[in-house]
């Protein structure tokens, strides 16, 4: 069942592309040596180049061109070994050169493909039309001064990734899916943090409504969205915008809009006819780039294994279902945690721990599962407690929560609280003889054929055991003595 | 003899025996500039106190045995060379408080080889120019006088015109260029002298103020082939901060000036005979044209089919980037900022800009950006692209069938301030000879071989294949052998 919105007149389609902005992990921008950390001084990491004096000069960082390569493999991609840098001209007061050296006409990525995953388990192809390399500009501040403006070009340089999607995607669930597949890829690879709190990932929403069998109406760019859920909300208010307008009679018009995320509506930007002639051409500072195809190979070669594959091999070496392996999959750290704890040992369980006790703790306790509130070796070792018998199920569970509060070992934990389960048959029979004697009366109904009350004997002796005697054992012993 | 009438390599040879010293070179090139200066105006900039320090210092390091190719020779550098610590302005008023905190690679080579700084020579604003005229500092007078008028005031040609005419004037022992359509060719024509526009990516462009970077070119000035073979060694060289630069070897050029050029194939190309090009040009072309064949030459007639399109396109392309290289100059971060208490950002750039540029900068940046519009893209930039392909190809062939090729260097001899003026596709014409190598990215170099009936210098160009710059000296060397051009301009360090 494919989503729709209501309108007026009927169901109505939705049509999204994206135009992402990520930020290239590197030490250095994309033409200057300058560096790229975040949070420093304003203007603190700013080279001439980068300032656009006089005379200076673009050289490319090897590395943001590596990566973008990476990037293009990690999106299944055509890499082209022949690009371009261009000049986007126009003026602003935190653009230095008075233009943005930018792969407009060739860009070092071509078509590619992604697949992202749905809440009910389906997934979807969504293409890739292109990527490019890019630099940013700097950053104009408002809000400093009554009547001034100022300018911190510590971003002016930094190196960009554009991945423009193809409109292929038809609801806000599958805008949001698609961002957190790409930030997933990139994450892997390293090639982009995806913080986007910190403006290290942003995106462009190409949003357009239809009826169905319809071909593309006229569509609007929401410029800058600045998280997932953002962009979720802004697709869905500028489609009930759009619709509004049609269904008043009107026609949208091609126009540039900004999500006020406090109002949760878009408000237009600049028009069509408003935007600017960016007299794009080659920048004669810089040849083409031509990329030599064994340097692809060689980048190919020490890729590491990407969601989609670590993936399937979950479901196929570790046993576990497709929606287990695609959440412990969705970040490097989790996964590189689920492995440590199921190596050697019940996969399913590990992974019914991970994503149970351990996310739950990870939410109360506000940290990560890059600190977690335990260590994957010492929720290996509660497994460990487990298998061997030691601990129950439920016994593991206050062992957990005491390993949470403290951060220490289990076996520290089992040893110092006398929690180890109590496997000697003796000592349970002796328990049991105790509480079949002192109800007398219970047995009776018992063997009468009151079955039901099986689970009250079981309940007397794990009490009078403080919950250590050893279940299956307790179980088999009363089972016997009342036959 | 006066130390100002020393070639560079003479003056080279006296401070290595010890006949003079740097100080001693530089105190007498000092006192031309200040002698000369007011009256050329050459220089925009001098700095006589840090050129007479840098050659004390030069003294000391040749006592120490430690000197090197260019060690204790006084040059005058264009102002469109950024110079640590000391004011580049490009010609502009846009520029006028601005101090680079950086050395442009050129001139740090030259100076890491001993040179000596006079100041910043004077040229047209942000280059744009064939006369001088467009330098928001004021004109520079060529150092010769016409004959029969000694009163007009002759323009040296541009942008280099500054450098030029300090060389020619013996304020200098050579000089720094930039040519981008012709702008070391044509001053060097007009004012006597010897330049070369080297190869495309030759020479790093790192810290030189751009005009239109897929044509700029630094280059030296001198007065004989040999002083230019020596400067451009030390200029040249792979830089790694210009992604243009050419990772080439760099030869030792002067020793190519005494390679014979017996064997070698001349070019000469049909279409540079012009319609109504005066008979004495014509005339020193023939001249030049037989000098090389009695030193053994073989003259071939070739053709280069393009040359017409040569400079409508070199004026699309040039100014398109320049619209954009010169974006930068915006109020906002250095150099000139002109704003009103209410000013907005808008109001900020348009004052900025409108003060700060002249008028044929404003010109070219118009027309840049006329070309790169949506809807004209494709009918002028892109167009003038295909047609400098095509313009490359042309000599692409002609290599095929010559070793170098030789032309007029100008169209005619200096003319004077007003001359030219009111047309500015007039003044453009003055380019015709040279902008053809700026396109298709060759060496080439021009010298003087004869004067006119005024008595002012007129020269030849030679023009190479990429990188083969020594073949370019040979030819140059043979021609200015021949000429033995011994004239002197009217002004001049001890007239």
């Amino acid at each position: 069942m494919s989503y729709t919105i209501e309108g007026e007149s009927g169901p109505w389609e939705l049509v999204i592309g994206l135009e992402v902005h990520a930020q290239v992990t590197s030490n250095a921008k994309l033409f200057s040596g300058a560096a790229t950390a975040f949070g420093a001084e304003p203007n603190a990491q700013v080279s001439f180049i980068d300032a656009g004096f006089p005379g200076m000069l673009p050289v490319i960082n090897r590395e943001c061109m590596a990566q973008a390569v990476r990037t293009g493999l990690g999106l299944n991609a055509k890499v082209n070994l022949w690009s371009r840098f261009d000049r986007k001209n126009y003026f602003y007061a935190d653009l230095p050169q008075g233009y943005q050296i930018s792969q407009y006409a060739h860009p070092i990525i071509g078509e590619g493909a992604i697949d992202i995953e749905l809440a009910d388990g389906s997934t979807k192809t969504i293409g890739i039309t292109r990527l490019h390399l890019e630099q940013d500009a700097g950053k104009s501040q408002h809000d400093q001064h009554p009547t001034k403006s100022f300018i911190d070009l510590n971003r002016s340089g930094v190196a960009l990734m554009e991945i423009v999607s193809e409109p292929d995607m038809r609801s806000p669930e599958e805008a949001g899916a698609y961002l957190t597949k790409l930030r997933q890829i990139m994450r892997y690879l390293g090639t982009c943090d995806g913080n986007m709190d910190e403006g290290s990932m942003r995106a462009d929403v190409n949003v357009s409504v239809r009826k169905a069998g319809e071909d593309f109406r006229t569509r609007c760019e929401v410029k800058n969205v600045n998280s997932i859920r953002f962009v979720m909300q802004a697709v869905e208010a500028e489609a009930r915008r759009q619709i509004e307008v049609w269904e008043s009679g009107g026609t949208v018009d091609q126009e540039t809009r900004l999500f006020d995320t406090g109002r949760g509506i878009t408000r237009s930007m600049r028009s069509k006819e408003d935007a600017h002639d960016y007299r794009y051409f080659p920048d004669p500072d810089l040849p083409p780039l031509v990329i030599d195809a064994a340097f692809v190979e060689s980048l190919k070669a020490a890729l590491p294994e990407l969601p989609d594959q670590r993936r399937a091999r979950y479901v196929r070496d570790y046993g576990i279902t497709p929606y287990d392996a695609h959440v412990l999959t969705l970040e490097r750290e989790t996964a590189a945690y689920y492995e440590t704890v199921a190596k050697g040992r019940d996969a399913k369980q590990a992974a019914n721990w991970v994503m149970g006790d351990l996310f739950a703790a990870i939410n109360r306790t506000k940290t990560s599962i890059a600190e977690p509130p335990v260590s994957a070796a010492d929720l290996g070792a509660l497994l460990d407690l487990m298998a061997d018998g030691t601990l129950s199920g439920k016994l593991a569970k206050e062992v957990f929560e005491a390993m949470v509060e403290t951060g220490r070992a289990p076996g520290a934990i089992v040893e110092e609280r006398g929690l180890k389960q109590v496997t000697d048959t003796g000592a349970i029979e002796a328990v049991i003889d105790q509480v079949l004697a002192a109800n007398a009366d219970k047995v009776a109904e018992y063997k009468s054929g009151k079955d039901k009350l099986f689970g009250f004997f079981v309940g007397q002796t794990m009490k009078a055991m403080q919950g250590k005697g050893n279940p299956a054992l307790v179980n088999d012993v009363l089972k016997q003595k009342l036959s | 003899m006066h130390p100002t009438d020393f070639t560079l390599a003479g003056a080279l040879a006296a401070l290595n025996e010890g006949a003079i010293s740097a100080e001693e070179l530089t105190r007498a090139h000092v006192a031309a500039v200040e002698a000369l200066n007011p009256k050329l105006n050459a220089f925009i900039t001098t700095t006589s106190e840090q050129a007479l320090e840098a050659a004390r210092a030069s003294d000391a390091r040749r006592k120490r045995g430690e000197a090197g190719p260019l060690e204790g020779i006084p040059l005058a550098i264009k102002d469109l060379f950024c110079t640590e610590a000391v004011r580049t302005t490009a010609g502009s008023k846009i520029l006028g408080n601005f101090i680079p905190p950086y050395e442009s690679t050129v001139t740090a080579q030259l100076k890491r080889d001993g040179a000596v700084f006079l100041g910043k020579a004077n040229l047209d604003e942000f280059a744009m120019g064939s006369s001088n005229l467009t330098s928001a500092y004021g004109g520079v007078l060529n150092p010769w006088q016409r004959k029969n008028d000694p009163a007009a005031r002759l323009v040296p040609g541009g942008s280099s015109g500054g450098s030029a005419a300090a060389v020619a004037a013996r304020m200098a022992l050579g000089a720094t260029g930039t040519d981008t359509g012709g702008s070391i060719r044509q001053p060097a024509a007009f004012c006597g002298i010897t330049g070369i526009k080297p190869t495309y990516g030759r020479c790093s462009r790192f810290g030189i103020v751009a005009f239109a970077s897929s044509l700029d070119q630094a280059g030296p000035f001198a007065r004989t082939v040999e002083d230019c073979a020596i400067l451009l060694r030390s200029m040249a060289g792979h830089d790694p901060k210009d992604s243009t630069s050419a990772n080439q070897p760099v030869p030792d050029f002067a020793a190519a000036c005494a390679r014979s050029v017996k064997g070698l194939r001349i070019g000469v190309p049909r279409e540079y005979r012009l319609d109504g090009m005066p008979a004495e040009i014509e005339k020193l072309w023939r001249q030049g044209l037989d000098w090389l064949r009695d030193a053994g030459a073989e003259i071939v007639d070739i053709s280069l089919p393009h040359t017409k399109y040569a400079l409508p396109t070199y004026y699309i392309v040039a100014p398109a980037e320049a619209s954009s290289n010169l974006a930068r100059y915006d109020g906002v971060r250095f150099g000139l900022r002109v704003a009103e208490k209410d000013s907005d950002l808008r109001d900020l750039y348009e004052r900025t800009r409108a003060e700060g540029f002249g008028a044929e900068v404003r010109r070219r940046i118009m027309i840049g950006t006329y070309v790169l519009s949506a809807g004209y893209y494709d009918a002028y930039y892109l167009k003038a692209q295909k047609i400098r392909a095509l313009i490359a190809g042309d000599f692409d062939a002609a290599w095929a069938k010559v070793d170098a090729i030789v032309t007029p260097a100008t169209p005619s001899a200096a003319f004077a301030e007003g001359e030219n003026t009111d047309d500015p596709v007039k003044m453009y014409l003055n380019d015709v000879f040279t902008v053809t190598a700026n396109l298709a990215g060759l060496p080439g170099l021009a010298l003087p071989t004869g004067l006119d009936h005024q008595g002012l210098p007129l020269g030849l160009q030679v023009i190479g294949r990429a990188f083969d710059e020594e073949t370019v000296f040979a030819v140059g060397a043979a021609l200015e052998r021949a000429a033995d051009f011994k004239a002197v301009p009217a002004m001049r360090a001890g007239a």
